[in-house]
C-alpha cells in the first residue's frame, strides 16, 4: 500500500463560513489528535513552570541571604502599576477564555472580537511594563544604556546600577534585586509577546474558518500557554512587588 | 538461497516491482530534510550523533596521546584544556544525550507501540533541527576561540575566562530543547498511540525505558536551560547570582548544575537499559526475568535520580546533613539499578543463547557496567569520596558507565536493528572481531585509570609527576586499540549498506512488534493496523519462517 493511498479522517465544516479539518494521516481518530495534542502542550507548560523554577529558586535564596536588599528594593517599585497590569492579565484570561468557548461553538465573529481582545491586553501590559522600566532606568536602578558595559573590577561598581538617589545605599549588594527583577520579568515579558504573536496567529486561522466546533485545538493550546504567562505573573507580582 | 514461501497468501500486483519501503517511498533531497517520517528523522539522528561521536572521539584520543608523556606532547596547557572540554562537552551534549532516544528510540518506538508514526512528527523534526542548530553552534564556539571551562561549565570560572561561554551556553539551551521535544514526543505517543491489545505491561521494556527517559528529559532539562541562561547573564550584565565578586554564590550554580545534570545521567543511561533489556531476552530466546521489576525499576530510577544530585557536591560546602541525606540516596539509587543487572544475568541463564554480535556486546555491557555501577558506590560513600573526588578514579568510573555502558549499549542496540533499518546485514565474523578489539581497548583504557586515580593523580590536569607514567601509557595504547575497533565497526557498517547480504525478514526472531513489520518498514510502518494478543517476550508466538525469509 502507497502512502498515497491512505484516506485521510476528515472532520466536516459546520458552516460554508469554515474549512473541513483533515486529522493528519498517524491518527486513526479525531479523539486521539485530540488528547495527543492536549496532553504535549500540558507536558511542555511544566517545562515552561520548571524554567522559571530555577528563577524562584534563586530568588528565595537571595531573598534569604540579604532579607533587607529584597525588601527595600521592593519598596522602589510601584506596586500601583503592578496591581493595574495584574487586573490587565486577568482581564484578557477572562477574554481569552471567551475567545476558545466562542472557537468551541462555531462563533467566528466572536473569537475574532475575544482573541483581538486579549492581544490588546498584551499591548497594554507591554506599555505599563515599558513605563515602570522607564522609571526604574531614571533612577539609575537599571540603567538600560549600559546594561552591557562589564563590571569595573577596580572600582567594583556596576555600570548599569548607579543608584543616584542612593536608596539601596545602606544594604548590602543592592543590584541584586533588580537583576533578578529585570531578569524575571523580561523573560516573562518575552513570553507576553510571544503568547501575543500566537494569538495573532490563531486569529488569521480564524479568519480563514479553520476554527470550529468540531476542531478547535489550536485556539485551545494557545489559551493554555495564555494562562500560563498569567499565572507566573500572579506569582510576580507579589514577590516583586509585594516583599514580605 | 532457500525458498520457503510464506504460508499465507501475499497479494502482489505487481511482482516485479520492488516493495515500497520508508526508504526508496520518496525520493530527492527534499523528501529527506522536510520529512515527518520518524524513521527518516531517526536516521538523520544517527547520521549526526554518529560523526559528533567521532569528532569526540578523535577530541579523547588527542588527550590521550599528549598524556603520553608527564609533561605533555602535543598542546600548551591552555590548548589542552580546550581540547578536553571539547571532548566532554561534545560527547556529553551531541552525542550521549541524544544518541539513543532520537536516532534507535525514533526508529524503534513507533514500531513497538504499533504505531504509524510518532504523536507530533513535526516537533519530531524540529527536535533534529534544533540538534543541528546546536551543533553548528558548538562549532561555531570553536571557531571563536573555544571554551576551557569542563563540560560543566563551572562559575565563576566560567563567568570570568574570556572565552566564547555565551556561544556554546546557547548551543547547550537549544540542544535541550531539542531533548525536551523527544520525550514529550514520546510521553505522548506511548500514552495515545499504542496498538489495539498492547496494555502497558506488554509494552516492550525499551519503550518502558524510553519512558522514563523521557519523564527526565521533561521534567530536568528546563533547569539546565535556565542555568546555562544565567550563566550568559552574568557574562552579558553580571545578574550577579552566581559570581562572588557581586554578592552572589558559585556553590548554587553547582546545585542548578548537577539538578539537571545528575538526572541527565540517566537521560543517558536509561535508553542504554532499555537496549539490554531487549537484546538479552531476544538473543536468550527466553521472557525476560522479572519484567515488571525491570519496568519499574525504571521508573524508580527516574523519581530518585531528582535527589541525589548533592553527591557530585561533596567537597563543594554543603551542610553535612544534607551530605549524610545525599550520600544516602546515593546507595537507594544503586538497589533498582542491581534489580535491572541480576534480572539481565538471570534472563541469559540456562537460556538458548545466540553468540552472535548483538548479544556479544550485550554481554561485554553486563560486565562494563557492573564495573561501572559498583564504583559508582564506592564513590557515593563520603568518606571514600573526600579522598577520590576529581581524581581519575571518577574519569574511570563515569567512563565505564557513558562510554563502556552507554556506547557499547547503543552499538548492541545498532547491530541488532541494523538489519530491520537497512534490510541488509553487516559481515557478522569482522563484527564478533570489532567486539572483542573494542571490549579490550575499552578496558585497557580506564582500568589503569581506576588505580592511577586511587592513587591520587587528579582529572583535567595536562602534566603530571612522573611515578603515573606507566599508567598513563597503558590508557593511551588502550585508547588507539580502543579507537580502532571503533574504526573497524563504521568501516564495515557503512560498506553493509552498498554490499551487505539481505537482511532476513526477522533477522533474530524477536516477537514484539518492531519484528512483525515488514523489514525494512514501509513509510506507514505496518501493512495493516496490528493487534496485540499474546504476553510480550511470548516466543512460543513466534514465527520461524519470517526468520528463514529474505527481507523484502
Amino acid at each position: 500500500m502507497s502512502h498515497d493511498d491512505h484516506h485521510a479522517v476528515m472532520i466536516p465544516a459546520p458552516g460554508p463560513e469554515f474549512v473541513d479539518h483533515e486529522v493528519p494521516h498517524h491518527f486513526n481518530t479525531p479523539v486521539q489528535e485530540f488528547q495527543a495534542g492536549k496532553l504535549g502542550f500540558w507536558l511542555f507548560l511544566a517545562t515552561e513552570i520548571l524554567l522559571f523554577g530555577g528563577l524562584f529558586a534563586a530568588y528565595f535564596y537571595f531573598h534569604e541571604v540579604y532579607p533587607e536588599t529584597f525588601v527595600l528594593g521592593g519598596k522602589q517599585l510601584d506596586w500601583k502599576m503592578g496591581a493595574l497590569n495584574t487586573s490587565v492579565l486577568l482581564l484578557s484570561s477572562w477574554t481569552m477564555v471567551m475567545g476558545v468557548r466562542s472557537a468551541q461553538t462555531s462563533q467566528k465573529r466572536k473569537t475574532l472580537i475575544y482573541l483581538g481582545a486579549t492581544v490588546l491586553g498584551a499591548v497594554i501590559f507591554m506599555c505599563i511594563k515599558y513605563m515602570e522600566y522607564s522609571a526604574k532606568n531614571e533612577h539609575g536602578l537599571i540603567e538600560f544604556a549600559h546594561l552591557f558595559d562589564g563590571y569595573n573590577e577596580a572600582t567594583g561598581q556596576l555600570p548599569w546600577f548607579t543608584d543616584h538617589d542612593g536608596v539601596m545605599a545602606d544594604v548590602p549588594h543592592g543590584h541584586m534585586f533588580f537583576a533578578i527583577y529585570l531578569t524575571m520579568t523580561a523573560i516573562h515579558g518575552i513570553h507576553v509577546i510571544i503568547g501575543a504573536a500566537l494569538i495573532v496567529w490563531v486569529m488569521f486561522g480564524t479568519a480563514k474558518g479553520r476554527f470550529h466546533a468540531g476542531y478547535f485545538l489550536p485556539v485551545d493550546l494557545v489559551g493554555l500557554y495564555w494562562h500560563l504567562v498569567d499565572l507566573i505573573w500572579i506569582f510576580l507580582f507579589p514577590l516583586l512587588y509585594l516583599v514580605p | 538461497m532457500t525458498t520457503n514461501t510464506p504460508p499465507v497468501d501475499v497479494q502482489v500486483a505487481e511482482p516485479a516491482a520492488p516493495r515500497e519501503d520508508y526508504l526508496n517511498c520518496s525520493k530527492g533531497i527534499m523528501s529527506w530534510l522536510g520529512t515527518l517520517d520518524h524513521k527518516r528523522i531517526g536516521l538523520m539522528y544517527l547520521i549526526g550523533v554518529g560523526f559528533a561521536f567521532l569528532a569526540g572521539g578523535a577530541f579523547a584520543l588527542l588527550v590521550r596521546l599528549h598524556l603520553w608523556e608527564p609533561e605533555g606532547m602535543l598542546f600548551t596547557n591552555q590548548t589542552y584544556n580546550q581540547i578536553f572540554t571539547l571532548h566532554g562537552a561534545f560527547m556529553v551534549f551531541l552525542f550521549v544525550i541524544p544518541a539513543i532516544p532520537g536516532s534507535l528510540g525514533n526508529i524503534v518506538l513507533p514500531l513497538m507501540v504499533g504505531a504509524k508514526d510518532v504523536a507530533l512528527p513535526r516537533l519530531n523534526l524540529l527536535s533534529f533541527y534544533f540538534w543541528l542548530i546546536g551543533a553548528v553552534l558548538a562549532a561555531l564556539a570553536i571557531i571563536m576561540g573555544g571554551f576551557d571551562t569542563g563540560w560543566t561549565f563551572y562559575a565563576p570560572y566560567s563567568i570570568y575566562t574570556d572565552h566564547a561561554v555565551v556561544t556554546i551556553g546557547m548551543a547547550i539551551f537549544v540542544l535541550g530543547f531539542s531533548s525536551i521535544f523527544t520525550g514529550l514526543n514520546f510521553i505522548v505517543t506511548v500514552h495515545k498511540l499504542r496498538a489495539p491489545g498492547l496494555t502497558w505491561f506488554r509494552l516492550p521494556l525499551f519503550v518502558w525505558a524510553l519512558y522514563a527517559t523521557s519523564l527526565l528529559q521533561v521534567l530536568a532539562t528546563p533547569v539546565l536551560g535556565i542555568t546555562v541562561l544565567l550563566v550568559a547573564f552574568e557574562r552579558l550584565y553580571h545578574i550577579g547570582i552566581f559570581d562572588p565578586r557581586l554578592g552572589g554564590d558559585p556553590v548554587l550554580f553547582e546545585h542548578f548544575f548537577w539538578f539537571y545534570s545528575h538526572p541527565a545521567v540517566y537521560i543517558m543511561v536509561l535508553p542504554a537499559f532499555g537496549i539490554i533489556s531487549e537484546l538479552v531476552t531476544v538473543h536468550s530466546r527466553k521472557p525476560l526475568f522479572g519484567y515488571k521489576l525491570i519496568a519499574f525499576s525504571s521508573l524508580a530510577i527516574a523519581v530518585i535520580s531528582f535527589l541525589v544530585w548533592g553527591h557530585h557536591m561533596f567537597t563543594s560546602g554543603q551542610s553535612t546533613y544534607a551530605m549524610f541525606a545525599f550520600s544516602f540516596l546515593t546507595f537507594f539509587v544503586a538497589i533498582p539499578t542491581a534489580i535491572k543487572e541480576f534480572s539481565w544475568v538471570a534472563t541469559v541463564w540456562r537460556g538458548s543463547v545466540a553468540l552472535n554480535s548483538p548479544m556479544l556486546y550485550t554481554l561485554a555491557f553486563l560486565i562494563i557496567f557492573a564495573i561501572g555501577g559498583l564504583t559508582g558506590v564506592i564513590l557515593g560513600s563520603l568518606n571514600v569520596d573526600l579522598h577520590l573526588h576529581d581524581t581519575y578514579f571518577v574519569v574511570a568510573h563515569f567512563h565505564y558507565v557513558m562510554m563502556g555502558s552507554i556506547a557499547l549499549a547503543f552499538f548492541a542496540g545498532l547491530h541488532h536493528w541494523w538489519p530491520k533499518i537497512f534490510g541488509r546485514m553487516y559481515n557478522e565474523t569482522l563484527a564478533k572481531i570489532a567486539v572483542v578489539i573494542i571490549f579490550v581497548g575499552f578496558n585497557a583504557t580506564f582500568l589503569p585509570q581506576f588505580v592511577m586515580g586511587s592513587r591520587g593523580m587528579p582529572r583535567r590536569y595536562a602534566t603530571y609527576v612522573p611515578e603515573y607514567m606507566p599508567y598513563h601509557q597503558a590508557s593511551t595504547i588502550g585508547a588507539v586499540v580502543l579507537g580502532s575497533g571503533i574504526a573497524l565497526m563504521v568501516a564495515y557498517l557503512v560498506t553493509s549498506l552498498f554490499t551487505g547480504k539481505k537482511a532476513k525478514e526477522n533477522q533474530w526472531g524477536g516477537v514484539t512488534l518492531d519484528w512483525k513489520c515488514p523489514t525494512p518498514p514501509p513509510h506507514l510502518n505496518f501493512d495493516d493496523d496490528p493487534t496485540v494478543v499474546h504476553e510480550v517476550y511470548d516466543y512460543s508466538a513466534l514465527d520461524y519462517d519470517s526468520m528463514r525469509r529474505d527481507a523484502t
